[in-house]
């Protein structure tokens, strides 16, 4: 184990960016994400929740595929894939890490998104326990805890200080190179591991009912008749897909250049009317189909398919951001079984 | 203010079950005390999760688009901003103004979650509202605050009044706004061009095009928008380029332009906190200083401002307020 | 302000109405009065036709200035069309210019169809603005750059 006081993080920041492009949660202009560090950067490691989740890291909001140029009669085919040199992120909490699993189950399955996967493996992975987790978090739900992330390090703050402990040998490896981390001693993070863990556990909806989130209940909750209630005021936006850390559903496009053809690969939302738009047919038509289809393949279909592991992570940022407060605890709530009040 | 909470539920029981409206459209309880949601209600059973409190921040009026195309009158619940987005949509034939029953209903400015989380309140137990100033019950704590500090960016600027409505529920004298809601927009104005590139930039750039923007907006109520529409040549899901962002908020604002009610559900919504309600003061703002004082949905008939002209009219060339 | 290539042309869209402006081009190139071959006009039936997105467009596909000409207020081959076009591109080029894109990159003129000298004046004296401001990097796709 390894640490550093909290005075002095920017430090740390400054000599793991002299390594390897550093990236980190930055407050700029009122909202905190993920940024590149740089020198003066407001890092924000306060926040629990950036806006858009790590999972920008691996699977960018857009990305470019390839490139067609017309060059008389013709046509070049280019590979417009960004080389994914190693780099670090800085501050990725239990939630998001899980939702590191949940993608690579999607992405990592044979045939391998090649994309994902390289900037899967350049990615080295310092983790961040969530010393004050908040009212909106229910990771435990889905049996995460807060306390103890793992990555390629795991850090957590104890009495100012952070303490740093390598999980993998990437991590170890980069862990001593860092020259201002001194020894942690025989200090230790237990008390505050503890202190974390029953914090979480008294958050109201750290222990929802997931009992009836089964396969074999698939078509009785498919009908049942609250989903009208539930779906009633969703306004069709992407918001609740767009800072979910685990929604992974694209679209590939074709951007016309002047010369030719930008085929690129971007984050689409099954809230979106023309999500399912086929050349003959519209098959989710209405609001309700798409709303519940968001939640069905997040609590039956994914876990059907996935040994049983949900496609939620229980990070809240739906819970925050949806414009009409509409979100998947008050699903959990009204379909997930007994005890849910 | 707790009052009025009850009278509107009194309200819409006693419609319900006369027969005058055949369902109520309101704001639901919801899991955190804040999270209040849209929600249409059938029966006096239903009626139980009826809540209007000063979290009941979000506008009814678009959901009227589909509601008041159903059978049977639906009640509806109106704040003065709400009122005018009424009018506006009624105006532009989207809501049939007969299946509707609109009861206007007092509001001292409503309450926005994310300043409260920014002083450390996550959950919200109970509220006592009064007309300056707000008390928040959290987690057996009381917060005092004086509103302009919580109150929805929307709301502090609020000189709107109740427009529309059939009956009304009223028990205060609403309170005159402390702020001048051009103020950011004449800042910008003095600013360089240099400046507000950067303001801009920096804004836009953390746009995630969820279109919660649009979607929410009274004033985007195109069956298709040109940004789905792949026959636009500018459909698009996601900002590939900074161009995109820009295209985008401009071109949404611009259609909007005089018909915008500045209803301020724009800046609410948006995940990333981007002030989008600076591009429509933008607007409004030229528009009465160029076409005269207009506010769109004040009343039901009169034509826009982009819709009308004056052989007098100002030329392109000449009617840039602000700084260069 | 940026550093502007000594040799650099700028691409300038001039959207021409049919009926007045389009017609006044016709008499400058029949007169043999010259305008930079860096204009590239397309004609449409009316300015009221211009919405602004084809303006945005313009300047996305490496537009550096953008023109609307139509007929003199009062001589709209439909009554009214420039009157609502004037108040369009009013709102528009103040939204621009809050935006912090440079003023001079947008323009309306009215050039009527007998106008073939003003329609040769306005070209050139465009065309130097928008040299002088060079390129367009405000409202550039990069994609649309190389």
């Amino acid at each position: 184990m390894k640490k550093i006081s909290c005075e002095n993080l920017s430090k740390l920041y400054s000599e793991i960016a002299s390594l390897q492009e550093l990236y980190l949660p930055v407050k700029e202009s009122g909202v905190t994400n993920y940024k590149k560090y740089e020198n003066g950067a407001e890092v924000d490691i306060k926040t629990l929740k950036t806006v858009k989740s790590a999972k920008d890291f691996f699977f960018p909001q857009t990305e470019d595929m390839m490139e067609f140029k017309v060059n008389g009669k013709n046509i070049e085919i280019n590979d417009a894939r960004k080389v994914a040199n190693p780099f670090v992120i800085f501050g990725v909490r239990a939630c998001d890490l899980k939702s590191f699993d949940i993608l690579d189950k999607v992405f990592l399955q044979e045939p391998v998104d090649t994309m994902y996967k390289a900037k899967r493996e350049a990615s080295t992975i310092i983790t961040l326990a969530c010393n004050n987790p908040e009212q909106t978090c229910f990771c435990k739900t889905f049996g995460i805890d807060a306390s103890n992330p793992a990555g390629d390090i795991s850090a957590i703050i104890v009495n100012g200080e952070m303490l740093f402990e390598a999980k993998t040998e990437k991590g170890a490896e980069l862990l001593n190179k860092l020259t201002c981390l001194e020894d942690a001693g025989d200090t230790d993070a237990d008390a505050e591991r503890a202190e974390i863990v029953k914090k979480s556990e008294n958050l109201p909806f750290a222990n929802l009912n997931l009992d009836e989130f089964k396969g074999e209940n698939l078509m009785k909750l498919f009908d049942r008749p609250e989903w009208a209630e539930l779906s009633k005021a969703c306004l069709g936006c992407g918001t609740c897909t767009f800072v979910c850390p685990t929604c992974q559903c694209f679209d590939i496009r074709d951007f016309i250049t002047n010369e030719g053809v930008r085929r690129f690969r971007c984050w689409d939302s099954c809230m979106y009317s023309e999500f399912t738009k086929m050349a003959a047919e519209n098959p989710r038509k209405t609001q309700l189909q798409r709303y519940r289809q968001r939640f069905m393949h997040k609590l039956v279909y994914f876990p059907q398919n996935n040994d049983g592991v949900y496609g939620c992570v229980g990070c809240g940022r739906c819970v925050q951001k949806c414009p009409q407060n509409l979100n998947i605890i008050k699903v959990i709530k009204k379909l997930g079984g007994k005890n849910n009040d | 203010m707790q009052k009025l909470n009850e009278l509107a539920l009194e309200k819409a029981k006693t419609l319900l079950a006369n027969g005058t409206v055949a369902r109520v459209l309101g704001w639901k309880k919801g899991e955190l005390g804040y999270d209040l949601e849209p929600a249409v209600f059938y029966s006096e059973s239903d009626l139980e999760g009826f809540i209007y409190n000063a979290f009941s921040g979000a506008n009814l009026s678009k959901y009227l688009i589909e509601e008041s195309k159903k059978e049977g009158k639906v009640l509806v619940f109106l704040k003065p901003c709400d009122s005018y987005s009424f009018n506006q949509l009624v105006k532009e034939h989207r809501i049939v103004k007969e299946n509707v029953y609109t009861v206007g209903i007092e509001c001292q400015g409503k309450l926005d979650v994310k300043k409260l989380k920014e002083k450390g309140i996550e959950i919200v137990d109970g509220v006592i509202e009064n007309v300056d100033d707000v008390t928040v019950i959290s987690l057996g704590k009381e917060y005092n605050f004086v509103k302009e500090e919580v109150l929805l960016g929307k709301c502090s600027v609020c000189e709107k009044h109740l427009l529309s409505y059939d009956e009304v529920i009223s028990l205060h004298d609403k309170r005159t706004p402390k702020l001048d809601r051009f103020e950011i927009v004449k800042k910008l104005e003095a600013m360089t061009a240099d400046e507000r590139y950067a303001f801009w930039k920096g804004e836009l750039s953390k746009c995630i095009r969820c279109n919660a923007c649009r979607n929410v907006c009274p004033a985007c109520n195109c069956l298709k928008c040109v940004f789905d529409n792949d026959a636009s040549g500018i459909a698009s899901k996601a900002n590939s380029d900074s161009f995109e962002e820009k295209l985008f908020h401009i071109i949404r604002a611009f259609h909007v332009a005089g018909r915008c009610t500045d209803c301020g559900e724009c800046s609410r919504v948006c995940p990333q906190a981007i002030p989008l309600h600076l591009l429509n003061r933008k607007f409004i703002s030229d528009i009465n200083r160029l076409y005269g004082e207009f506010q769109a949905g004040e009343d039901d008939v009169t034509k826009g401002p982009l819709t009308a002209y004056t052989t007098g009219d100002a030329e392109p060339s000449e009617v840039f307020g602000g700084n260069k | 302000m940026q550093e502007i290539k000594k040799d650099y042309k700028p691409l300038i869209v001039a959207f021409c109405c049919n009926w007045c402006s389009y017609a006044g081009a016709d008499l400058a190139g029949s007169s043999r009065l010259s305008y930079p071959a860096e204009v590239k006009i397309i004609r449409v039936p009316c300015s009221c036709r211009v919405n602004p997105t084809f303006i945005l467009k313009a300047f996305q596909r490496g537009a550096d200035g953008v023109i609307i000409c139509g007929c003199h207020p009062g001589d709209c081959h439909y009554t009214s069309g420039n009157y609502f076009a004037r108040r369009r591109m009013s709102l528009l080029f103040s939204m621009l210019d809050y935006l912090g894109i440079e003023r001079e990159r947008t323009r309306v003129e009215w050039v009527s169809a007998a106008e073939g000298a003003k329609f040769s004046a306005v070209m050139n004296d465009f065309a130097k603005t928008v040299t002088e401001l060079g390129e367009n990097k405000r409202l550039e796709d990069l994609r649309c750059k190389n």
